[in-house]
């Protein structure tokens, strides 16, 4: 296998007395969807806030492409090429579809208006915003100039989603991409997913639907008790062995070797 | 594409035109979602009301340019003020110092020319260096500091009207002794006719000041970052906007238009007088900027209403004073004005469930 394109070596984060990780490895190959599942508490979405630039580690490395980084911030993870649909899915709910994707990378206006005055380019934000859900199939949505406060939960999703995969030129994580969907916007979330690999994004999907996991995922990273319990392919093991793994109910062989 | 799961399979078959729905709403619906999408014009139409009300009552006397313009110079200084307290609002804070940061802001200039012997254009870029160094200050505590911006300004409120008089002694600088020096501090209080319309420059100050806020809220992205960070400061984060940068900008730019505030307030007044520091401007311009719409729980509001707010409580109080009315009528209308706009934007609020 190639090397890996986005990888984490002995991650640890604390809060208080709680470790949220616990000297956690990770890594993700290029082209690939790698699925990080566990129970609730077993520290995914800690491990994800790490990777993403939200939360800062304790101890530990990330490297991506081979460099080390370390993000201070979400706008240095996204600048580095990585983009994060969040579970809360970070839109701001009064301001519109174009301006929540383009929420700190705004483009200007080519001249001097751009430049000295700093004037937004409303109509090419809104050409870009359309094309992007029109692509996703989530052009249920009659206005892009709409607050998203009006849009169904469906179709929120399908505006962060949009967003990540519009501007994600590294990788692109996903954080319960298809709780808040019906069955309709979920298949099409999943498509969505295939086609980003398609491009050759490699894609981190955290969650907690086992068929979607297995549906879509390369390899399945198990979490439990804050490290990486082990790493299966889907098509050698079925869903219950992966639940028993990440509930602790049977121990990989791996582990046990 | 994705190999669909069994259940998934009638999916091909399902309904692929455009969510359509039938246009079931009532007028009233109607109307909370036309005001849902033109924040300003609920100010607006209680300005015109007014103005159409004293217009009737009071006929030419109060309908005239030149009582018009007299009640634009009157809350120019407000008018000035309440536009920073919009800014801060925005941003789901509020600022509490504004009016003390003003009134330090002109002692500070005023002494600058008048004890220092300072040329004037110093003296008066001391004045909004002070206004915009407390200003940041509130923005600092604010973002660094997590502190509640409640909190944060009651206290700079106090220390700032604390200095002010400490620094000041009190003394109060006459215009004469002023204007004898330099005009340059009183350039707001110049003016020009248009007919019987009398505009001072302070009035040009505020509209302009008023346009270009509007420009950069809606038209640049840090406007657009000060709606999301009231709106939702952690999605706001998430999505990439430094929001500790943007809220130090915000009350910073606040405490620079106190800075400018105050130079129109020395041109309106003529004097400069520290005791006016227990003036309750911030609560005026707090006032305001509520009955313009803007919600106190952030990231709603479109700064025109404000102005139109602003104007309100203008028209209201020229109105009743020509009346004659007792001005404690003033006072309680303006109290319920304010209750009701608050009533209003959470009606609003409501079309988005």
């Amino acid at each position: 296998m190639a090397e890996p394109i986005l990888t984490a070596r002995g991650l640890t984060k604390r809060y208080g007395r709680v470790t949220a990780l616990d000297n956690c490895d990770f890594d993700l190959y290029p082209g690939e969807i790698l699925a990080v599942i566990g129970d609730n508490g077993a520290g995914k979405s800690t491990l994800i806030k790490a990777l993403c630039g939200a939360v800062t580690p304790d101890e530990g490395e990330i490297t991506l492409e081979g460099k080390t980084v370390n993000f201070a911030n979400p706008m240095q993870a996204r600048d580095a090429g990585i983009e994060t649909v969040y579970q809360n899915l970070a839109l701001s709910p009064a301001l519109s579809i174009a301006d929540n994707m383009f929420m700190g990378r705004e483009i200007r206006k080519p001249g001097i208006m751009g430049s000295v005055f700093r004037m937004l380019d409303r109509a090419a934000m809104e050409k870009v915003a359309r094309d992007k859900l029109t692509e996703l199939g989530l052009m249920t949505i009659q206005n892009i100039g709409q607050a998203v406060e009006t849009l169904s939960g469906g179709q929120r999703q399908g505006v962060a989603v949009a967003r990540a995969a519009a501007f994600g030129s590294k990788v692109v994580i996903m954080d319960e991409p298809t709780a808040a969907l019906g069955v309709k916007e979920s298949r099409r979330v999943l498509e969505l997913i295939l086609d980003v690999k398609k491009r050759g994004l490699p894609i981190i999907l955290i969650s907690h639907n086992m068929p979607h996991v297995f549906e879509v995922a390369d390899r399945v990273h198990i979490h439990r008790l804050g490290k990486r319990l082990c790493v299966i392919d889907p098509k050698k093991h079925t869903m219950s062995d992966a639940v028993a793994y990440m509930t602790g109910a049977k121990v990989p062989e791996e582990v046990m070797a | 594409m994705s190999q669909p799961q069994e259940f998934e399979k009638v999916l091909s078959g399902s309904a692929s035109s455009v969510a359509h729905f039938e246009e079931g709403r009532s007028p009233l619906q109607r109307l909370q979602h036309f005001l849902h999408s033109n924040p300003a014009m609920v100010p607006l139409i209680v300005l015109v009301v007014l103005v159409v009300f004293f217009g009737i009552a009071k006929g030419e006397k109060f309908f005239s340019a030149y009582t018009l313009t007299l009640i634009m110079q009157q809350v120019a200084v407000v008018g000035i003020l309440a536009a920073a307290q919009t800014l801060v609002v925005l941003t789901a804070g509020i600022d509490l110092a504004i009016g003390v940061i003003m009134v330090f802001a002109f002692v500070i200039m005023g002494n600058a020319v008048l004890h220092y012997g300072m040329p004037a254009p110093i003296a008066i870029v001391m004045g909004f260096a002070m206004a915009g160094f407390w200003g940041w200050v509130n923005g600092f505590l604010v973002s660094k500091l997590k502190l509640p911006p409640f909190i944060v300004t009651l206290g700079t409120w106090n220390v700032v009207m604390a200095i002010c008089l400490i620094y000041s002694a009190n003394e109060t600088l006459r215009e004469a002794d002023l204007t004898a020096i330099t005009g340059w501090l009183h350039f707001y209080g110049l003016n020009f006719k248009v007919g019987k319309a009398v505009v001072t420059l302070g009035v040009v100050a505020m509209i302009l000041l008023y346009v270009a806020l509007w420009y950069m809220l809606n038209n640049t992205a840090f406007g657009r970052h000060i709606y999301a960070v009231g709106d939702d400061m952690d999605a706001a984060e998430l999505s990439g906007i430094r929001t500790s940068r943007v809220l130090i900008g915000t009350y910073a730019l606040a405490g620079l238009i106190a800075g400018l505030a105050a130079w129109v307030s020395i041109g309106r007044n003529g004097s400069i007088s520290p005791s006016t520091v227990v003036t309750d401007y911030n609560l005026q311009a707090i006032t305001a900027t509520v009955i313009g719409g803007i919600s106190l729980f952030g990231g709603r509001g479109s700064i025109l209403g404000v102005l139109f707010g602003t104007l309100i409580v203008g028209v209201m109080s020229m109105g009743l004073n020509m009346m004659n009315a007792d001005p404690q009528w003033k006072v309680l209308l303006t109290g319920v004005l304010i209750i009701g706009a608050v009533a209003v934007d959470q009606w609003i609020r409501k079309v988005s469930g």
